[in-house]
């Protein structure tokens, strides 16, 4: 393994491409360009597939078909673009396709800002397009978070044959951080994946057809398909979670951040205890599943929570949920692109405690 | 001697069959419903067919054989 | 005895779930013939669209992916991208095609995919129950133009075979239709040359086939193969548009 310094966005391309993706469907926006850039000069060098699409909604139907046929794909986009691509979403999710779909979060609503935010997260989370369905959701901190991440994001869409969305904010894309990459040495094909017995890729009677499919016109066929996919959400909820606790242990106010967020409130973290303020964090590293149950179980020592977020709040009702009215829950955010200040987060620690 | 066979369970009774054969073989018997209710098309003049095959051509619902 | 002519191997038992008379089933079985006539059955994936071929994973009996409203030829893209080697068509209606599709169908033509795509164009929205298409006739009543299409309000339809063969990435584009024995012989050849356009690498490969709506026309099957002939194909000119393939003069 050689450390290497590189952009968030660029790591998560060479990421995916060391985890076996080899097939890129895409389109240009604002602070993501870097993931299609990099992809199309190094797909065509593995004999790899990078394809510039003529807009989100296509990009995503290009990934519906080539998960369909089998094969590991990704797109990424930012805010407006991820708006688009919720129909294909949704119907990824229903015909249970893997894939891995990137969101580098831009300022919103409507064009919004190109600046870092986390006002996505009420769109991740709660599945974005329509009809009942959640995809897992995964929040780096880190360039070498990232990198991690999109290997795991593979994985689990494989494992559990739906869509996953890596749910990084403008600053993760664009900042610079030394990085481990897997060694995985160029190679023409992809390493092996697991095997899709379900994928379109030529009926010759050996098995039955393959057809690729979320229409269920029979309304009790198509509520025994959501209840298989519920089964399914359930599954993943209960193996999937993942976090991480920082000086929670004897902590009178937790705060709850992801992304970026999570580092400047680690900042304040530190310079809080060293005012004598017992301070812990609980970084969610899945959004999707939430670590409910970690937070409800630091509700039963913890006198208050903070969530700090790049939104106008949407992760603090998913931490009011998990602690159930057993704790107050104070929000910290700010919107639009702009990005809370260590001082700011230590200032509204203050108050909290 | 040319043979039509229609399976009548498929036949929605478009009538296409019956208006293209230039041969008049083809008719509706209005004694003769399908399980799905519709009035199939019947072989009534097998004698005239010459296998043209106009008919299984442009019938929707494949349900027209022609055997010479 | 011997067979003149039964059902395409590529088509499935399934019962066709069309209206009494509706030209689709033609279309279906040309498309399964021309499938069993190369000899590409287990090579061949299809991308069924939304509208009345929704079901068509149904009856091909192939490897078939059901795609969102107009984005089947995205979703080609990327079963092509993955399977350079497999014939990859879809079959899209007017509606999915010319009206909410029109970027991918344009997109996919203009980059030369190596697909083909069977446009059924019956000039009305049948699925959803009668609406006014892209393609549906000034004058021609609708549910959603109940006073005849207005040329004023909404302009006059779209030639989609005359478009699609003016872009580069285009190989074949010809425009048939499905009204009598004579022209379901021409599509018939027409799809087959689509495929073997397709498989010859030549670029895209569209074929448009005029079909009939008896349902949502008002009309019965036979009175509306006339008025194909004497309505829709004065409107949308019959014959190859374009053709690249090698041999093609």
């Amino acid at each position: 393994m050689a450390k290497l310094l590189m952009k968030g966005n660029e790591a998560i391309a060479e990421s995916a491409i060391r985890s076996g993706c080899r097939f890129f469907f895409g389109y240009p926006i604002t602070p993501q360009n870097q993931i299609p850039e990099y992809m199309s000069k190094r797909m065509p060098q593995i004999g790899g597939t990078f394809l510039q699409a003529e807009s989100e909604v296509s990009a995503i139907n290009m990934v519906y078909g080539a998960s369909g046929s089998g094969a590991r794909v990704m797109t990424s986009s930012s805010g407006p673009g991820i708006s688009l691509k919720q129909e294909g979403i949704s119907y990824l999710a229903g015909a249970q396709l893997p894939c891995v779909i990137v969101n580098i979060m831009r300022g919103g609503p409507g064009l919004g800002s190109i600046q870092p935010s986390q006002g996505d997260y009420f769109q991740s989370t709660r599945g974005g397009g329509h009809g009942d369905y959640r995809v897992p959701v995964l929040a780096p901190s880190s360039v070498s978070e990232a990198v991690s991440l999109t290997q795991r994001a593979f994985d689990l869409a494989d494992q559990y044959r739906t869509p996953v969305i890596l749910l990084g904010d403008g600053m993760i894309g664009q900042m610079m951080e030394p990085v481990d990459l897997p060694d995985q040495p160029d190679q023409p094909a992809a390493p092996s994946a697991p095997s899709k017995p379900w994928a379109a890729t030529g009926w010759d009677g050996s098995r039955p057809r393959s057809i690729i499919n979320s229409l269920y016109i029979d309304p009790s066929a198509l509520e025994r398909h959501n209840t298989m996919l519920q089964d399914k959400f359930a599954e993943i909820a209960k193996n999937e979670v993942a976090y991480s606790s920082e000086h929670t242990d004897d902590a009178d106010l937790i705060i709850i951040a992801y992304g970026t967020v999570a580092r400047i409130a680690r900042s304040a973290i530190r310079a809080a205890r060293a005012s004598g303020i017992k301070v812990g964090m609980i970084r969610p590293i899945t959004l999707w599943p939430f670590p409910s149950e970690p937070i409800a179980r630091a509700a039963r020592t913890a006198k208050a929570f903070l969530t700090v977020e790049m939104s106008a709040g949407q992760m603090v009702d998913d931490a009011r949920l998990a602690v159930g009215g057993l704790k107050p829950v104070y929000f910290y955010g700010r919107t639009g692109g702009m990005v809370p200040a260590v001082r700011d987060v230590l200032a509204r620690i203050k108050e909290a405690v | 001697m040319p043979t039509l066979t229609i399976q009548s369970d498929l036949c929605k009774g478009c009538g296409l069959c019956v208006d293209v054969c230039p041969k008049k073989v083809l008719g509706f018997d209005p004694s003769s419903l399908n399980a799905k209710g519709y009035r199939p098309a019947s072989v009534l003049a097998p004698d005239a067919c010459v296998a043209c095959a106009f008919c299984a051509r442009m019938c929707p619902d494949c349900c027209i054989t022609v055997e010479r | 005895m011997s067979i003149v002519f039964s059902k395409p191997l590529s088509l499935t038992d399934n019962v066709l779930t069309y209206c009494p008379g509706c030209t689709h089933g033609i279309i279906h079985r040309l498309v399964a013939e021309a499938i069993d006539d190369l000899g590409v059955q287990s090579q061949t994936i299809g991308v069924a669209p939304v509208g009345c071929a929704v079901f068509a994973y149904n009856f091909f009996a192939v490897d078939m992916l059901q795609a969102a409203h107009g984005r089947a030829p995205a979703v080609a893209t990327g079963v092509k991208r993955v399977h350079p080697d497999k014939i990859v068509f879809t079959y899209q209606g007017d509606g999915d095609l010319a009206s909410i599709g029109m970027a991918e169908i344009m997109h996919a033509a203009a980059r030369g995919e190596k697909i083909t795509t069977i446009f059924v164009n019956n000039a009305i929205y049948g699925m959803t129950g009668g609406q006014m298409a892209p393609t549906t006739l000034v004058g021609q009543v609708t549910t959603t133009s109940p006073y005849g299409r207005s040329e004023e309000l909404t302009g006059k339809p779209i030639r989609v075979s005359e478009i699609i063969s003016q872009l580069d990435g285009t190989a074949y584009a010809a425009r048939v239709s499905a009204h009598d024995p004579k022209h379901v012989m021409e599509a018939k050849k027409a799809i087959r040359k689509a495929f073997e356009t397709q498989r010859g690498g030549a670029g895209f490969s569209m074929v448009e086939v005029l079909s009939t709506c008896p349902t949502n026309w008002g009309m019965t099957p036979i009175e509306a193969l006339k008025w194909v002939a004497t309505d829709m194909v004065p409107y949308y000119p019959l014959g190859v548009y374009k053709d690249l393939s090698k041999g093609a003069a």
